[in-house]
């Protein structure tokens, strides 16, 4: 296996250890949209570009957004 | 219960999690050795079959047709369920002075709107072509309205988005998928059938039926998301407005 897949492998298992280990709840969004795109980078790196535009636009934008909104509307409360 | 036995609980648990699952990855084939049969006859027969040079997108809008009206449908039911969870509670809520008065913040924004505009649109056109299609482009292009929130306000973003239109757009996106696959049917073909000339590999209007299902599911998704981003943010002005009663 190439180091390049290793590389991109710690670096989504480290982003997704952080998501896991924050407490904060608007840093887990961000971070979780962070871990998403180091995904992005392994499903590029697999040539499997249509899978990581997909997880690009759902993992990095709207999901977070949902997130963050959720978060905001709780915090208003 | 005590730490410990929580401990030894979790303990057992996570052993067997562990065991199951390396004794389920050790049979898998080895990495980059892909050896699914029916994954390379399409990658061969897609552009000779179809004329489209992105085989994903074939697959998506053609050979597996009914399996994208399935997930539009899915899609479809949740931001329904969301609408009628959150619309139900509101009538004529004030909406929160929320403009965004940093200049950088508003002139980089204005910048985005249309290039992001003009990616989504790009992103769904060239789905047979190139990577991306309906789905992704769609969500591209409702990030243009969201846009317009981050760097505008609120106000400016339920004006550009009138619900009554939102949810045309969306019944118009999933019932047009429908209505295209039903033709085919009404005439005596498979439901989907692809039956429009293919015409030649690396045009917009390639691949028969394929750009009507693509641009179909473009603005179910665009409007889909767009339903999901308002209903959250008028909750949102909802609960402020509540909290200032």
């Amino acid at each position: 296996m190439n180091v390049i897949y290793v590389f991109s492998i710690v670096l989504a298992g480290a982003a997704a250890l952080a998501v896991v280990l924050t407490t904060d709840l608007l840093r887990i969004a961000m971070l979780a949209s962070f871990y998403t795109l180091t995904l992005v980078i392994f499903f590029l790196l697999l040539q499997a570009p249509d899978v990581a535009l997909s997880e690009l636009v759902v993992g990095t934008i709207a999901y977070p957004v949902v997130l963050v909104v959720a978060i905001l509307i709780d915090r208003a409360e | 219960m005590t730490r410990r036995i929580r401990l030894t609980v979790f303990g057992v648990a996570a052993a067997g999690f562990a065991a199951l699952l390396i004794w389920g990855t050790l049979g898998i084939p080895d990495f980059g050795h892909y050896r699914g049969r029916y994954g390379q006859i399409l990658n061969h027969a897609a552009v000779k079959e179809r004329q489209t040079t992105n085989t994903v997108t074939a697959i998506v809008f053609d050979y597996r047709g009914l399996d994208t009206m399935g997930e539009e449908f899915i899609l479809f039911a949740s931001v329904t369920g969301v609408a009628l969870l959150l619309r139900e509670q509101r009538k004529d809520v004030p909406r929160p002075r929320d403009e965004v008065r940093n200049e950088a913040v508003r002139a980089i924004g204005i910048c985005l709107v249309p290039a992001v505009l003009t990616l989504g649109l790009w992103v769904v056109a060239h789905g047979a072509i190139t990577p991306g299609g309906g789905f992704q482009g769609g969500v591209i292009l409702s990030a243009t309205f969201l846009l317009v929130w981050l760097a505008g306000s609120l106000r400016t973003y339920v004006r550009l988005t009138p619900t009554p239109y939102v949810d045309l757009t969306e019944g118009t996106g999933v019932g047009g998928f429908v209505v295209t696959g039903l033709i085919a049917l009404l005439i005596g073909m498979p439901f989907l059938h692809n039956l429009l000339p293919y015409g030649l590999a690396g045009k917009l209007s390639s691949g028969g039926s394929l750009p009507i299902l693509n641009w179909a599911t473009g603005l179910a998704v665009t409007a889909a998301f767009l339903l999901l981003y308002s209903e959250f943010l008028e909750e949102r002005s909802f609960v402020i407005a509540g909290k200032h009663k």
